[in-house]
């Protein structure tokens, strides 16, 4: 099958994406703009699971552990935990490096199985993760148990910190927007590497292994480490963006890498449209901004019935999970689909 | 040895609750080659559906064994109604789409069962009610509770009948036949659709049962308890060879066993550096172990994936 490389997007629409930060901060104030740096890290991370579950058609509920890898990668390099300051430079390579390294070491067991015995390892290995987080204390203190890490170094390239605000041209660049560019800048490179990486032979091979396993081994194909390449590459994005995570929040701990969270990502992909990049991304940001939406609920309920009924973030989770299963039942392509993935729900 | 013997009968006692749960999913994968993640959610509200009416009961003024009775009755109805809920509204209508689906609903409804606990009864533990069981006799040094006596001779009575409907009854049969082969099982007359539901009703009444057995041996109860539960019955399920039901029982048995002992002695051996905190691991471990070296676990055939 012949697909079309997409055309360049139109230069206002590149401008508006730029100025999206400046327009959100002078509507609605900075700490929409925190949310939205914060929605930025979602869309890197969703991007990451698609290439697992949208490309290679491998469920992995565990994606959050490899975010939670990358995250303590950053706080232990850079803060007083080990008195190690290292750059950005440095420390986002080897998060990355023990991110695939894990997503390797459990793959290589798992990948030559059914397709579904992954998802079930996959979902433990969130778990585990966090059991060690939380437990390596001793002999050596490692990771501060479930106090987490503090004090982590501010995202910063050579002198150029992104916590402080910068005066770029007489323009005065507030901290918050200069992170925006820095993920943005992430986000875009992402993008553009899964959109070489689906149009390549390997994309092409992860479409086969997806719509029928079988027959692309019989066709040549190496499965296993076609299948464990998606998996590790999904598990560096997921350190990348947990890398960035660290930096930009200061702090991290165990609880911050919860089964939910993985839901919370697996959700995203599969809302906007497995295997189709702008649907990812628009299902990204839609449940980024969700808690935000839901927040103001807890105070109406506080206001008309004097305590609060549905806790928001209960109520958050719950939607979650109706939408998994509505999606599955009614819409399994997503709300924005591939053409070739739509094809391949509606016909077997 | 008077610690090895008791962490043996803790062992066996964890064990016999993880069979009991393993037993669900393997009668499901057996059947449909679906992992059903939102098994570990039923036993979870199994237990808090029997701790709430065991409580009431109890606040009523009826006596412990009438209140035991009617909570588990009450969670078993309960687990039952939703264990046909999700095959019929989740797993039913994906009976033929493609493989991932059925794995996303699981996982979705999972999440509706957890969070819809959440919302029933709240983010806190709940402490279960005092069943006048943990008065301990002392054998040979070991102690041994009634209550682990009622989980382990309980839990094997209903292992035994379980293993004679499947293997001697005539719904046993159809059962074994849908699992081999279910459009040949249709062909000869066997309505799969009501085996399928079967096996569902099955698997949630052992959810039902394993729920007030853990609430009662740990006497806590909690809306997340379910998922750790799960991911171990699983374990066990894959270590005895999934879709095999003596297997599910000796995984469940083996996982507890080496739980309890894991837990024990690592910390000892180790100088409590690696200690009954990393008891979750050594589960995780075992399942890592079995793919890796004998995938199709203990008494499980090794069964190539069909076109």
């Amino acid at each position: 099958m012949i697909v079309p490389l997409p055309r360049f997007k139109p230069l206002w629409m590149f401008l508006g994406i730029l100025l999206l930060p400046w327009v959100i901060e002078g509507l609605l104030g900075r700490g929409w703009v925190r949310i939205l740096d914060f929605a930025l890290l979602s869309v890197l991370l969703a991007v990451g699971l698609n290439i697992v579950v949208g490309y290679a058609g491998l469920l992995d509920l565990g994606f959050i552990a490899f975010f939670g890898v990358g995250a303590y990668a950053y706080a232990l390099l850079a803060s007083p935990q080990f008195g190690l300051h290292w750059p950005l430079w440095a420390i986002l390579p080897t998060g990355v490096l023990v991110a695939a390294g894990f997503g390797v070491a459990l793959g290589w067991p798992t990948l030559g199985l059914r397709g579904d015995y992954l998802a079930i390892v996959t979902m433990g290995f969130g778990e585990i993760i966090r059991v060690f987080l939380n437990n390596l204390t001793a002999p050596v203190n490692i990771t501060n148990g479930p106090q987490g890490i503090t004090m982590i170094d501010a995202l910063h390239l050579g002198n150029w910190s992104f916590a402080r605000p910068h005066r770029v041209l007489g323009i005065p660049l507030p901290a918050l927007v200069g992170t925006y560019y820095l993920f943005l800048l992430f986000v875009l490179l992402a993008l553009f590497l899964s959109r070489r990486l689906e149009y390549s032979r390997i994309g092409r091979a992860w479409m086969a292994i997806r719509e029928d396993e079988i027959a692309a081994a019989s066709m040549g194909l190496d499965t296993r480490r076609l299948k464990l390449l998606a998996y590790a590459l999904g598990a560096v994005f997921g350190g990348v963006a947990g890398g960035l995570f660290a930096g930009f929040q200061g702090f991290v701990s165990p609880e911050s890498f919860t089964l939910q969270e993985s839901v919370m990502i697996l959700c995203m992909v599969v809302l906007g449209g497995m295997g189709n990049l702008r649907g990812v991304v628009a299902g990204a940001l839609l449940l980024a901004f969700l808690p935000e939406v839901l927040r103001p609920l807890g105070g109406w309920q506080q206001h008309w019935f004097h305590r609060v009924l549905i806790d928001p973030s209960t109520l958050r989770l719950l939607l979650f999970g109706i939408t998994l299963v509505v999606l599955m039942r009614w819409r399994p392509e997503g709300l924005l689909p591939s053409r070739a993935r739509a094809r391949e729900w509606h016909t077997s | 040895m008077v610690t090895f013997l008791q962490q043996v009968l803790n062992g066996l006692t964890l064990g016999c609750i993880y069979a009991l749960v393993a037993l669900g999913y393997t009668l499901v994968y057996g059947i449909l080659e679906l992992i059903n993640f939102a098994h570990g959610d039923l036993v979870m509200i199994g237990a808090l559906v029997s701790l709430t009416l065991v409580r009431t009961l109890q606040g009523w003024g009826t006596p412990l064994p009438v209140a035991l009775a009617g909570g588990l009755a009450g969670a078993m109805g309960v687990c039952v109604l939703l264990g046909i809920a999700l095959e019929r509204l989740a797993y039913r209508p994906l009976r033929h789409a493609p493989k991932l689906a059925p794995l996303i609903t699981a996982i979705g409804m999972s999440m509706v069962l957890e969070q819809s606990s959440a919302l029933l009864w709240g983010r806190g533990y709940h402490s279960f009610p005092d069943l006048g069981l943990t008065h301990s006799l002392t054998l040979g040094g070991v102690l041994i509770s009634p209550l682990q006596g009622v989980i382990v001779l309980g839990s094997l009575g209903l292992l035994g009948g379980l293993l004679w409907l499947i293997q001697r009854s005539a719904l046993g049969r159809a059962m074994r036949a849908t699992a081999q082969n279910p459009v040949a099982a249709q062909l000869l007359g066997i309505d799969t659709e009501r085996i399928i539901t079967l096996v569902f009703v099955i698997g949630a009444a052992l959810a039902a049962v394993a729920g007030l057995m853990v609430g009662a041996y740990y006497q806590v109860a909690h809306y997340t308890m379910g998922f750790m539960l799960g991911l171990k019955a699983f374990t066990a399920a894959v270590l005895g060879g999934i879709g095999n039901l003596s297997g599910a029982v000796l995984g469940g048995i083996l996982l507890g066993l080496l739980e309890a002992l894991g837990a024990g002695y690592l910390g000892d051996w180790t100088g409590n550096l690696f200690g009954s905190n990393y008891k979750d691991v050594f589960s995780f471990a075992t399942l890592i172990l079995v793919l890796l070296f004998h995938p199709s676990g203990l008494l499980g055939r090794h069964a190539p994936e069909k076109v």
